[in-house]
């Protein structure tokens, strides 16, 4: 696993040290006033206040390492460079190098903070104008968003994303790639049962069981949502590995039935997976779509937009398999696509 | 501090214990496991340990494997063993029985060796043979360093446990990873309680009875 940049909240602490240092030479003043009275009252007292003044400086800043900090400014903004971030999810950091090399081929200067964990992270970060570029998935952006709207179909959720979406930023034209979860289930098994849609898994007449992560059994897509809308029963298996080999492995060892992989994932391809079909549209579609700062002006949006017009499903899985069967860097894989597309030629 | 709170409310709400995936069925889960795993890693490491400090056999070679062994990360052994075994007990039983057995191989061969020689010699000297030197003299002798190894062994397995639901399994990894995922940490907090609760709890039993076998005529 690569190493995460630099997050606010780690940086806060490095600063957070820095005071405590700041207070270092007070404490020692106090120490050479105590040692004259060697355990006088008076002594330990300010020593103890000494102690305090450390601690409390350590307490004020950094705080809860799992809350967002938000007052934190590192601002690369506003040297001209144009910041790229990416989530820990080696499929957005290759869409998110795609975004990097199309602005530089147009003659920006990018600065790549790549493989920042979740939205509650990075979400404040792009508030703060601290990134400026962020490749995002429309119906998990909308529900982080406001997880009370009932936009299921894309166009709503495009639509409901741009009223949610906070001042300052803006989302570009998304692509036709997805990356959504997906119910899967093997090619024997989709025959056998005559399964082309999720509705279908209904009639079939053993005990269903999926894999997925275990946050499935909470989703709106999830067991309850299947029952409600399907009228399918199933329950879950949990592999924490996000649909990865695990994953793939119980469905092919018939530990489980169905599983949920995302669609862009190169192994449903690998193996003759079938991915059920949605009709009723309960996992929310994942269209990848660039949310850019007010920062980000006309020319660099073009770029990107245009790259994102040629962002197909295939594309996407294409990506992604060079990534996973031939271990290319998202670097490399990104130039590669780029050529072969005559996209990022710069003027 | 409200994650705190929120662990507490959680952790003294009567749902949260009840039911098929309640609290109280995950926590037998994971005493079991937890006794599978030392169970089948006494099985295998004791009789290596013990021969090891009896003979003296061997024993650069299981002070070298055993430390190579520990180092190995039980998340990374997991998952190996899952992609050959597929998911369910079996790899996560791998891994913690890998986790288990090179404290307990070290416990039964310090043991061993740390019974005082002139005993051993006594011993043999009344004509008691090798076999009977190792029942009646090196294993009763070493017993409280022997079953040192384990509760090592146990707090080790005990805590690494909650991993068994990375692959489809139940425990306390169960709450923990649903609480992960779903950001919310207070359920993290509490099964993360759970299981510190049952580490202490295990460890002071098995100080307890070393403290018990100390005291037995012939120990000190």
């Amino acid at each position: 696993m690569r190493k995460a940049p630099l997050t606010p909240a780690a940086e806060a602490t490095a600063e957070s040290d820095d005071a405590a240092a700041a207070h270092a030479p007070a404490e020692d003043r106090v120490r050479g006033a105590a040692s004259a009275r060697v355990f006088s009252r008076a002594g330990i007292g300010a020593l103890s206040a000494a102690a305090l003044l450390v601690l409390s400086a350590c307490g004020g800043s950094g705080g809860d390492p799992l809350q967002d900090e938000d007052d934190s400014d590192e601002s690369s903004a506003d040297d001209g460079a144009i910041v790229v971030g990416s989530q820990q999810y080696y499929s957005n950091t290759i869409i998110a190098e795609l975004y990097a090399q199309v602005l530089e081929a147009e003659g920006y200067e990018v600065d790549r903070q790549f493989e920042i964990g979740q939205r509650e992270v990075y979400m404040p970060e792009l508030e703060s104008g601290a990134i400026d570029v962020f490749p995002d998935y429309t119906g998990n952006l909308l529900q982080y968003l406001d997880d009370s709207s009932d936009a299921s179909e894309r166009e709503e959720v495009e639509s409901a994303l741009s009223d949610a979406l906070p001042d300052g930023l803006e989302l570009l034209d998304s692509a036709e790639a997805t990356d959504q979860d997906s119910y899967v289930v093997t090619r024997e098994f989709a025959d056998e049962n005559g399964l082309s849609t999720v509705g279908d898994l209904a009639d079939v007449d053993e005990d269903l069981s999926i894999a997925a992560n275990a946050e499935f059994e909470t989703r709106p897509y999830g067991p309850d949502g299947l029952e409600e809308v399907y009228d399918v029963e199933v329950s879950l298996t949990p592999v924490e590995d996000s649909g990865g080999a695990l994953t793939v492995n119980a469905l092919l060892d018939g530990d489980v039935q169905i599983a949920d992989i995302y669609s862009a994932d190169p192994s449903i391809e690998a193996n003759d997976l079938v991915v059920l079909e949605d009709t009723e549209n309960l996992v929310l579609p994942q269209n990848v779509v660039p949310m850019v700062t007010d920062s980000v002006d006309e020319d660099a949006r073009t770029a990107i937009e245009e790259l994102q017009a040629e962002l197909s499903q295939d594309a996407l899985i294409d990506l992604n398999t060079r990534s996973v069967e031939d271990q290319a860097q998202p670097g490399d894989i990104a130039s590669e696509w780029l050529d072969e597309n005559d996209l990022a030629q710069g003027e | 501090m409200s994650f705190l709170l929120d662990a507490v409310q959680w952790l003294f709400t009567a749902e949260t214990w009840q039911g098929p995936s309640g609290l109280g069925v995950r926590t037998l889960e994971h005493l079991w496991y937890t006794f599978l795993a030392v169970v089948i890693s006494a099985a295998i490491a004791l009789p290596i340990g013990l021969y090891i400090g009896h003979t003296g056999c061997g024993r650069s070679v299981a002070v070298i494997s055993t430390g190579v062994v520990r180092a190995l990360p039980t998340l990374g052994v997991i998952t190996l063993a899952a992609l050959f075994t597929g998911i369910g007990l079996t790899a996560p039983m791998v891994a913690f029985i890998v986790l288990a057995v090179p404290s307990m191989i070290a416990g039964a061969y310090s043991g061993v060796e740390s019974v005082n020689a002139s005993t051993v010699d006594a011993a043999r000297a009344q004509g008691m043979n090798s076999w009977q030197v190792l029942t009646r003299v090196e294993i009763p002798l070493s017993l409280p360093v022997i079953i040192g190894g384990i509760r090592l062994a146990v707090l080790q397995v005990v805590a690494t446990a909650t991993l068994a639901a990375y692959v489809g399994s139940g425990g306390l990894g169960r709450p923990l990873f649903l609480g992960l995922r779903n950001y919310d940490y207070g359920t993290m907090l509490g099964a993360s309680i759970v299981v510190i609760l049952l580490a202490i709890v295990l460890d002071q039993l098995f100080g307890l009875s070393q403290r018990l076998i100390r005291r037995l005529p012939g120990m000190s």
